[in-house]
């Protein structure tokens, strides 16, 4: 048995040479040989990855989830005590907070479907391979590769009443166009941030769309090229059907993203003017980091991840696969 | 019919062509801006100069960077702290995933779906509960001769390192790209007598080489790019990384040929790493691992 030819898969405990003849080896009454030590060695290997989940994704889940109905405190002299709803109460009597779920569902109904949309585009254009394919896979990545602060940052300059965007208006436009002071605006503030977000995060989702497209057949392309169909006719028989899997991960992915906005935020209006563009992090970190109440906080991350989950869990019903 | 064929893909060259140019221009702006003084960055503004290196250019700003923060530090910490992300994280995670994919370990389907089911949780949501469990958390200091145990990980390299090593999305890269290696090379090397630990080291990983990439570069860009997390576990300058440093920038007179000059150097290693690593790293991602 021990030794039976490969398809079958031995199982000879490691320092076993397969030269040994089969009566030396002594197989166990039930398991395979090397069944002990194949336990062992696996959970050995898992055992370092699993337990640093445990540590810092599973157990901070169930403690922020605890800790939203306590008074803990980041740093507090005083034990915790157990307060049942009140974080919750006191959340969703607070109008910011309202203020912070109308921001984020505009800045995400908005985001996905662009960001989604200019992704596909831009990973059509590059999809089949011609000359200079690379340079332009790069460029459109370009972006992704900057850090999203850095990019608040450099926008944030660029978005100034002089600055470079409002300047670029007036030259195209030849001079009609007085671009707003586009972050100190309530108005504005948003859709310049939702541009910037799209521009530096396009090009992550391009390359997902790439992997889908890169997925499809080359046959069926060429069948449909026999059957003489249009280009269009091309991207709805063949390409987006073939797009299905990766269709719903770029939609889970992007609204993710989006749900949870906060570095643009932090960095270029801290929320402002006028609450337009506190977000619903925005508002945890504020109270939990900066105001110390890791209660409170707590309460708000647990609010976000249930909204997250119901976002995600209509999105799969939404783009299920239909007979 | 043939020059419409040539029409059609001259139009494509040029949405490209547009899509390229809104992609590079702010960087362009941002290396071109560090190069020039303030006062001329606001003149070129409304010319294609804007995007030039003319005028007057030089490193100033970059010299005057190092004067006002401790730069040359943070990208030291920064360093470092992604490199031991890095590489921790390939090997902890191609370890877990190829204990999953390719031994029969009693038990994995539900650790596998365990993991996976983490993937559904954003970090957002654990950033704030996390800072108060890591302050809970013992710590063991060798002092000279003597282990010191103290409470509470804030303000240390290893909070910036530890929680981000295992994760879930490069256990499923690894795995998926394990599962097309075929298992027979396995069973030949125990054939000769190899255990599980050498053919994962050299048999499986000598293999991985583009799921590695892949995982290598993803790990890479949040470690280096972390803002929120080290904004409120570090609070010493000499432990910060490069993202914290823009907010020394936010004083009265905002230098902003300075700012453009601290945002390029934490930028450019990025990039350039990028682009060495770009066909490798475009393609593995296309190819191998990112499918739903």
């Amino acid at each position: 048995m021990a030794t039976a030819p490969l398809p079958t898969r031995p199982r000879i405990p490691s320092g076993t040479h397969a030269a040994t003849p089969p009566s030396h080896a002594k197989p166990a009454p039930h398991r395979r040989p090397g069944f002990r030590r194949e336990q062992l060695s696996g959970w050995g290997m898992i055992a370092p990855a699993a337990v640093l989940l445990l540590a810092f994704i599973f157990i901070p889940a169930i403690l922020g989830f605890g800790l939203a109905f306590t008074n803990a405190r980041l740093i507090s002299p005083r034990p915790i005590e157990f307060v049942g709803v009140d974080n919750f109460a006191r959340l969703f009597t607070d109008p910011t907070f309202y203020r912070a779920l109308l921001n984020v569902a505009y800045f995400t109904v908005v985001i996905v479907p662009v960001q989604s949309g200019l992704a596909l585009v831009m990973a059509l254009l590059i999809n089949k391979k011609f000359r200079g394919v690379n340079f332009f896979r790069t460029v459109y990545f370009l972006p992704v590769v900057t850090s999203m602060v850095v990019v608040s940052l450099l926008w944030l300059f660029m978005y100034r009443k002089d600055g470079l965007v409002n300047e670029i208006l007036s030259a195209v436009s030849f001079g009609l166009i007085n671009g707003p002071d586009w972050l100190g605006d309530p108005n504005t503030a948003m859709p310049a941030i939702i541009i910037l977000s799209i521009w530096q995060a396009a090009g992550f989702h391009m390359i997902i769309w790439l992997a889908g497209l890169q997925g499809i057949s080359g046959e069926l392309y060429e069948a449909s090229q026999l059957d003489g169909t249009s280009r269009w006719q091309q991207f709805r028989y063949v390409t987006w059907p073939g797009l299905f899997h990766t269709r719903s991960l770029v939609l889970v992915t992007i609204t993710i993203q989006a749900l949870g906005l906060f570095d643009q935020i932090s960095v270029m209006t801290q929320g402002g003017p006028m609450d337009s563009t506190t977000t619903i992090i925005y508002e945890a970190v504020q109270s939990g980091y900066r105001q110390q109440e890791t209660s409170y906080a707590s309460a708000i991350s647990l609010v976000f991840f249930v909204l997250v989950l119901i976002v995600s869990a209509v999105q799969r019903y939404l783009t299920r696969e239909k007979d | 019919m043939k020059n419409q064929l040539l029409l059609r893909s001259a139009g494509t060259m040029l949405v490209r062509i547009l899509f390229a140019v809104v992609a590079a221009f702010p960087i362009v702006f941002m290396l071109v801006s560090s190069l020039k003084p303030d006062q001329q960055i606001f003149g070129d503004m409304s010319s294609l100069a804007a995007f030039l290196p003319v005028g007057n250019i030089s490193f100033d700003n970059y010299t005057a960077v190092f004067d006002r923060v401790p730069a040359a530090r943070f990208l030291l910490n920064s360093v470092g702290v992604s490199a031991v992300t890095v590489i921790l994280g390939i090997f902890v995670n191609s370890l877990c995933a190829f204990a999953l994919s390719r031994m029969q370990v009693r038990g994995k389907k539900i650790v596998f779906t365990a993991i996976l089911a983490t993937l559904i949780v954003p970090f957002q949501t654990l950033a704030l509960p996390l800072v108060w469990w890591v302050n809970q958390l013992p710590y063991f200091e060798l002092n000279g001769f003597s282990l010191e145990f103290s409470k509470g990980w804030l303000d240390t390299y290893q909070v910036q390192i530890i929680p981000f090593i295992a994760n879930a999305f490069s256990i499923y890269l690894f795995h998926q790209y394990f599962e097309s290696i075929p298992k027979e090379l396995d069973e030949a090397a125990r054939i000769d007598g190899a255990g599980w630990f050498k053919i994962y080291r050299q048999v499986v990983m000598p293999l991985a080489g583009p799921a590695t990439a892949t995982v290598a570069i993803l790990t890479f860009l949040p470690a280096w790019n972390s803002y929120l997390w080290p904004l409120m576990v570090v609070q010493s300058e000499e432990l910060r990384p490069v993202m914290i440093g823009i907010q020394y920038f936010f004083q009265l007179n905002v230098s902003w040929g300075e700012v453009m000059a601290y945002a390029s150097l934490i930028t450019v290693p990025v990039v350039v790493l990028f682009i060495a690593f770009q066909r490798s790293f475009v393609n593995s991602i296309a190819s191998s691992g990112v499918k739903g």
